[in-house]
């Protein structure tokens, strides 16, 4: 019996392990033939030009998700954040209750109906708000992958801050702060490392999201701009794989973007672990 | 007197908390509030610096005069009340934060900046604790890793650092060991010179050695007030006496 309950254990490792050993095989190749500064910091992405040298450069896809990611955490941080401090410490029973479910149903919404709004509500919008000759923009993902980020950053920082103990407000507010105050140089600072991983969570999910954003991005390979059509790297790798040919360097490369994707996210979870210690060592 | 309370009633809800308390604080003296667990005096203490408003179901009667004013007047600007009349809690409770930032948070709050300002009222706060010898050279470090007597002590400078007229301390140093009590107690025999000090106490020693005025609390009821020698010597009610001689509590 014991050992059924290892075996299954051993599936998940197992497939983690084939996973990573599957990612660093496939996607080393095409580094080693196009060459790894080539590829990372090159600007041009044509990988089936036929009538000039095609050419590899994977740079915009990788500025793309940076600058998609931290757009999506500056709008939605905020707002996350001041949320979350309302439903914790200022609204009423009944209202906090009706916040928290609406956004556990947030959460549960399928990214491609995030995505299949966007294309319908918010393209056209930004396309008539600032003239452009077409709204899906960089923009646009930024903005559904804000609201995307939203459940993760609210539920995780609200569970710190009311974790946070009455004593250090109670004390706050005896020194003469208003309960704003006390919120935002009290209970916020105490309740940091929960927040810091509210954040981290949020960039990671962020950054893994491809659904969504192919939809509302115009998925075109562009150095990222506020108002360009853009190309994540896991839009990349969802629109090209399908065509790109078995044994091709495309192919080849399109792991490579899966790989480096991979350790961005591997590099999250680590900064996670950290705000995750950080937290035990308080208490 | 610096605070002057009329038939002050308090109920939780439906229970009757406090029952027509009508009392005289003297300004710089120390006053001890005595009586069994769950006679009141904590939620009397809270009612003077109107910490009792962070609570839905207390509802208030009465007034509580403080200056001239009457702290219950709606018009009452309730943080800057608290500004004037300071406390230190039974738990010690310092922010999670530096030490010197534990004592530059109320200053800070109330509008200084300068770094040189910030620096003076925290080394005169600390020195007027007595632990500023024990942690100047560790202002950065995080204040709770301080023993219990140093956080009681911490939490007095961070109440004396906005500079309050009165001090409130709710059973301050029953969570300390006699040391650290002996050195709170000199602390606060001292600080009378410069504030008024209410405080509650379960230990009628501590009582009887450092405060001028006492009163007993039974059951939500103010039952004698006098002065301290008076009350321990010649109790004029029968409670009282029971009380103080142990009968009962
Ligand atoms: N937050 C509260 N909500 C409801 N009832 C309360 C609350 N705080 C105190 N009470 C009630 O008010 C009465 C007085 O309590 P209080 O805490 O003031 O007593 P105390 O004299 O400070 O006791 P102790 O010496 O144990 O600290 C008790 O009956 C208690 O149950
Ligand atoms: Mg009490």
């Amino acid at each position: 019996m014991k050992m059924l309950f290892f075996l299954c254990g051993l599936v998940s490792v197992g497939f983690v392990l084939c996973i990573s050993i599957y990612l660093f095989v496939a996607g080393i190749p095409a580094f080693k033939v196009i060459g790894i500064s080539d590829m990372l910091f090159g600007k041009v992405w044509l990988p089936t030009a036929s009538t000039t040298e095609p050419s590899f450069g994977i740079l915009p896809f990788i500025l793309t998700s940076i600058w998609g990611t931290a757009g999506a955490i500056m709008i939605g941080v905020p707002i996350g954040l001041l949320t979350a401090i309302y439903v914790a410490k200022a609204a009423p029973k009944k209202v906090a209750t009706a916040i928290r479910t609406s956004v556990q149903l947030l959460a549960g919404i399928p990214s491609v109906v995030y995505g299949m709004i966007g294309m319908v509500v918010l393209v056209p919008l930004i396309q008539r708000t600032f003239d452009l000759t077409s709204g899906a923009t960089l923009m646009a993902a930024i903005i559904v992958l804000a609201i995307m980020i939203l459940p993760s950053i609210i539920n995780v920082s609200e569970t710190a801050l009311s974790a946070v103990p009455a004593e250090y407000e109670e004390a706050s507010m005896a020194l003469g702060a208003t309960k704003e105050e006390t919120w935002f140089r009290v209970t916020l600072p105490a309740a940091r490392s929960g927040v810091a991983t509210a954040i981290v969570l949020g960039i990671g999910r962020a950054i893994g999201e491809a659904m969504a954003i192919i939809m509302v991005s115009g998925n075109v390979a562009n150095m990222p701009g506020l108002f360009k059509s853009v190309r994540f790297m896991t839009t990349a790798i969802a629109s090209e794989m399908s065509y790109a040919a078995v044994g091709s360097l495309h192919r080849d490369a399109l792991f490579s973007i899966g790989l480096v994707l991979f350790l961005f996210i591997m590099l999250i979870n680590l900064g996670l672990k950290f705000f995750i210690r950080e937290k035990k060592e308080e208490t | 007197m610096i605070i002057n309370v009329q038939k002050l009633n308090l109920w939780y809800a439906d229970n009757h908390a406090l029952k027509d308390i009508s009392m005289d604080v003297p300004r710089n003296q120390i006053t001890a509030l005595i009586g069994p667990s769950g006679c009141g005096k904590s939620t009397f203490l809270k009612t003077l610096n109107r910490m009792q408003d962070l609570n839905p179901i207390v509802r208030i009667e009465g007034e509580v005069w403080y200056n001239g004013n009457n702290i219950y007047d709606p018009k009452m600007d309730v943080t800057d009340l608290r500004k004037h009349i300071g406390m230190v809690f039974q738990k010690a409770n310092p922010f999670p934060m530096s030490i010197y930032d534990n004592i530059a948070y109320g200053p800070r709050t109330h509008g200084i900046r300068a770094r040189a300002k910030l620096d003076a009222i925290v080394e005169k706060a600390l020195k007027d604790a007595a632990i500023w010898d024990e942690v100047k050279d560790r202002l950065r470090k995080p204040a709770l890793s301080l023993s219990g007597g140093q956080q009681q002590r911490l939490c007095i400078a961070r109440a004396l650092a906005v500079e309050p007229d009165i001090l409130l301390m709710d059973e301050a140093t029953s969570a300390l060991d006699p040391i650290s009590t002996g050195r709170i107690e000199e602390l606060v025999t001292q600080l009378k010179k410069k504030y008024t000090v209410i405080m509650v106490t379960h230990n009628m020693q501590q009582a009887v050695r450092i405060s001028d005025q006492c009163a007993f609390f039974l059951l939500g009821e103010l039952i004698e007030y006098s002065d301290t020698s008076t009350l321990f010597s010649t109790p004029t009610d029968k409670r009282t006496e029971d009380y103080i001689t142990g009968r009962f509590g």
